[in-house]
């Protein structure tokens, strides 16, 4: 066991976070196009007979049709009906409706989660213990580095494609599944060593096609590949809760006096609740100055919608969507792009990844510490209930990293020593906002001399914690300490820390 | 100055931790409406709790008890006094009843060894409420007192209405009677918290009949109450200048003066000097928006 440079006891055999290392693994060439026109079959089971499949190979998914996706389930279906073992899958995301995953895990069918996300059963299987290997946490970027750099080799990457033509080029704006931009499926696309792409609707010509046919095996077209209706999953419509609303507005009057609304901005912000309440009294802003924003990145939602359409924003670099405005939006408005994984946030994307150039990102957090080291992996009992998505890369990329949270959740202090597990180190967190004060990261002087006389409430973080005790009481946090059930690596292949099972 | 009164039920933990968080000048703790009957006890001993133990900074605290004729009003009163309880909130007063309960108050304060006096604001919120509020208005104890619109409409038996004309008459009334008795006149409480655009109109029509403040029913309502009851911008600004006017005419001995062509006498000083406390100016700066 060895130590990483924020203190995180980790095993042997990776590379600590912090720790030098020689320059980033060249990239990967990519998958040549595959030498003949695509193979359309009619069902997963002539795929599988198709491609020579062994024990413990790696399959890969995305996660564009978000809590409504049918696809992972249905190929690891077949993989079980087949005989397959010792699997490794490696979806962007996984959510509650993976749950028909959990027997698979449980029987050995797959033993090892590659992925970005995880929330639901999977999430719980794999907390619990019942994955053979433990689960690494990718970021966004991470992942499309990660695969590019061959630290993940995918044997066959499954991809959902809502709309596919004769040619086998796929886009995800049309069709009966639509569920927009396709941007964590490109790394995939040109990597794996075969590309099947699942559909529910083949058309003569896709014109702008998001997914090069010349990279495909594969076709293959079924019923349904899943259910639109649960991409528009999570919270995607502005807080009316009170205390979220005072956060919001103490987050754009923070975002304000650090002088980074100024014309020509750029900005990104979550879809929860709270983040949408922040992008509204940043528009309020906006308007009454005439002000107008270069770009707004990320996953979009029908908020930065109306602010394209508005004129607000000059332009939408949308890696996936949130509600179905958002994919609607995209093959109406010319100044709504799709980007990929890779130029989103990847760390070896040249020049330079989207989140690099933004001004500022509002976060959420599950937890955060004493120092700035943010938590989205866990609960405060160390069971998995997230994970990094694109939060530590944008963290990284932003001028300024703003998270907001309430103090007190459910009765415990979100503000702690050390929180459970590290999703985003603390040297990537510039400020955090809660109802009863801010904090600013120490390293960040610059932004506490443009803050002094602003009239906000920035105390110290440890001023934060104790306000927060007095209300809860200091609460005993037993660390679990059973075997290692996933490891939390950071966008550069590093790792942040582990997740252990109690 | 209590420009906005914050409703918090008594029997709602979540709510209570988070109330002082909201920039509201006073918290109403509510045992009265918002708790059901199998609720008081609970409620009685968290809002006791909460006044005795939260150690953070609070604003002002007040709990609306319940009145005499329900029977729980010494329990209520039992439970919740301690030095950091500033008034009651006495819903459907009367005069006759408001001796009663300074006579209760007394005895309270009496047992509990409290510090200081408690206060009253009585809900005028029934016919014989509108009438007698001249009577009220002098009771001792009185720190203010609040309109109560709907169960005020529900006993006259005539309906509410988003504009509010049908509270002309007791709002003029209670806010005279405050003025003369030098307490705080509060407003009625808007019902439809989804509705910004129509607290705005009812709160500055408040305003404008000489409210000092507004009770809100939900966090979301305050910042549109202090936006009514917030000068604005220009009549801080003639204020401010009416201000240096009468210093420089005071030094000249002058009892009156002209300010843009139009006469400034005493009663014009007094109402820039009210602007300039209202908007909490001091030394001739202009605030800042508050957010």
């Amino acid at each position: 066991m060895k130590r990483n440079s924020i203190g995180r006891e980790l095993p042997d055999g990776y590379r600590p976070y912090g720790e030098e290392h020689p320059a980033a693994a060249s990239q990967r060439i990519a998958m040549k196009p595959t030498p003949t026109a695509p193979i359309f079959l009619t069902s997963l089971s002539d795929v599988f007979s198709a491609l020579e499949l062994r024990d413990g190979m790696t399959f890969s998914f995305h996660h564009h049709l978000r809590d409504g996706d049918f696809v992972a389930n249905l190929v690891m279906a077949e993989a079980d009906r087949r005989g397959l073992r010792d699997l490794t899958i490696a979806p962007s995301s996984l959510f509650p409706c993976h749950k028909p995953l959990v027997p698979l895990i449980e029987r050995g069918v797959i033993t090892g989660i590659v992925t970005n996300y995880m929330n639901g059963p999977v999430a719980d299987a794999v907390s619990a213990g019942k994955l053979q290997k433990p689960a690494i946490m990718d970021t966004h970027g991470g992942r499309a580095r990660a695969i590019e750099a061959g630290d993940l080799s995918i044997d066959v990457a499954f991809l959902a494609v809502p709309t596919v033509d004769r040619r086998g080029n796929g886009t995800g704006r049309v069709g009966k599944s639509a569920c927009g931009v396709l941007g964590y499926a490109d790394p995939d696309l040109h990597y794996a060593k075969k590309v099947v792409f699942v559909t529910d609707e083949i058309v003569e010509r896709v014109d702008h096609p998001d997914l090069d046919g010349n990279f495909v095996d594969y076709v293959v077209l079924i019923p349904s590949i899943g259910d639109r209706a649960g991409i528009v999953s999570g919270t995607t419509r502005i807080t009316r809760e009170p205390v979220g609303l005072k956060i919001a507005r103490d987050a754009a009057a923070l975002i304000d006096a650090a002088g980074l609304l100024k014309e020509g901005f750029s900005m990104q912000t979550g879809a929860g609740g709270t983040s949408l309440a922040v992008v509204a009294d940043i528009r309020r802003i906006m308007v009454e100055r005439g002000l107008h924003a270069r770009f707004a990145s990320g996953g979009i939602t029908a908020q930065y919608v109306e602010m394209l359409e508005a004129g607000l924003v000059g332009s939408l670099r949308d890696v996936q969507d949130f509600d179905l405005d958002a994919v609607a939006s995209l093959t109406r408005n010319p100044q709504h792009e799709a980007i990929t994984a890779a130029q989103y946030g990847s760390p070896d994307f040249r020049p330079a990844p989207v989140v690099a150039g933004l001004d500022f990102v509002v976060l959420g957090a599950t937890e955060i510490d004493l120092d700035f080291n943010v938590n989205v992996t866990t609960d405060s009992e160390g069971r998995i209930i997230g994970g990094s998505g694109g939060h530590a890369d944008t963290a990284h990329g932003a001028k300024v990293s703003v998270v907001v949270t309430n103090l007190v959740k459910a009765r415990l202090p979100i503000v702690m020593e050390k929180v459970t597990c590290v999703t985003t180190p603390g040297s990537d967190v510039d400020v955090l906002v809660t109802e009863r004060g801010i904090a600013v990261n120490p390293k960040r002087a610059d932004l506490l001399d443009r803050l002094r006389g602003s009239g906000l409430n920035v105390v110290p973080i440890r001023a934060l914690m104790e306000l927060a005790h007095t209300i809860t009481g200091v609460p005993v946090r037993p660390r679990p300490s059973g075997r290692i059930v996933a490891l939390v690596r950071y966008r550069d292949g590093s790792i942040l820390d582990v997740v252990s099972s109690k | 100055m209590r420009t906005t009164l914050l409703f918090i039920p008594g029997n709602h933990p979540a709510m209570l931790q988070n109330a002082d968080v909201f920039g509201a000048d006073g918290l109403i703790l509510d045992l009265e409406d918002a708790v059901a009957a199998t609720e008081k006890d609970a409620a009685r001993i968290l809002v006791g709790e909460y006044l005795k133990s939260w150690k953070l900074e609070t604003p002002e605290l007040l709990v609306r008890v319940n009145g005499l004729p329900s029977g729980w009003l010494e329990s209520d009163l039992e439970a919740i006094a301690c030095d950091r309880l500033s008034a009651i909130v006495y819903p459907k007063a009367g005069v006759e009843e408001l001796y009663e309960v300074d006579r209760i108050l007394s005895e309270i304060e009496k047992k509990h060894r409290l510090s200081h006096p408690i206060g009253i604001i009585p809900i005028i919120e029934s016919a014989q409420g509108v009438v007698e509020t001249d009577d009220i208005s002098y009771l001792p104890r009185l720190k203010g007192m609040l309109l109560g619109g709907e169960d005020l409409t529900a006993d006259m038996e005539i309906g509410r209405t988003r504009e509010g004309a049908e509270l002309a008459y007791p709002r003029a009334r209670l806010a005279f009677a405050c003025k003369a008795a030098g307490i705080d006149a509060i407003d009625t409480p808007f019902a439809d918290v989804h509705d910004t655009e129509g607290l705005l109109a009812d709160a500055r029509t408040a305003r404008s009949l000489g409210f000092t403040g507004k009770a809100a029913i939900h966090p979301n309502q305050l910042l549109t109450i202090r936006t009514a009851f917030r000068p604005d911008p220009k009549d801080i600004l003639w204020a401010r200048r009416v201000m240096a006017a009468a210093q420089d005419a005071a030094k000249k001995h002058q009892g009156a003066f002209s300010l843009d062509g139009k006469m400034i006498d005493k009663p014009v000083v007094k109402r820039a000097e009210g602007i300039l406390s209202r908007a909490g100016v001091q030394d001739g700066a202009i605030p800042h928006e508050t957010k």
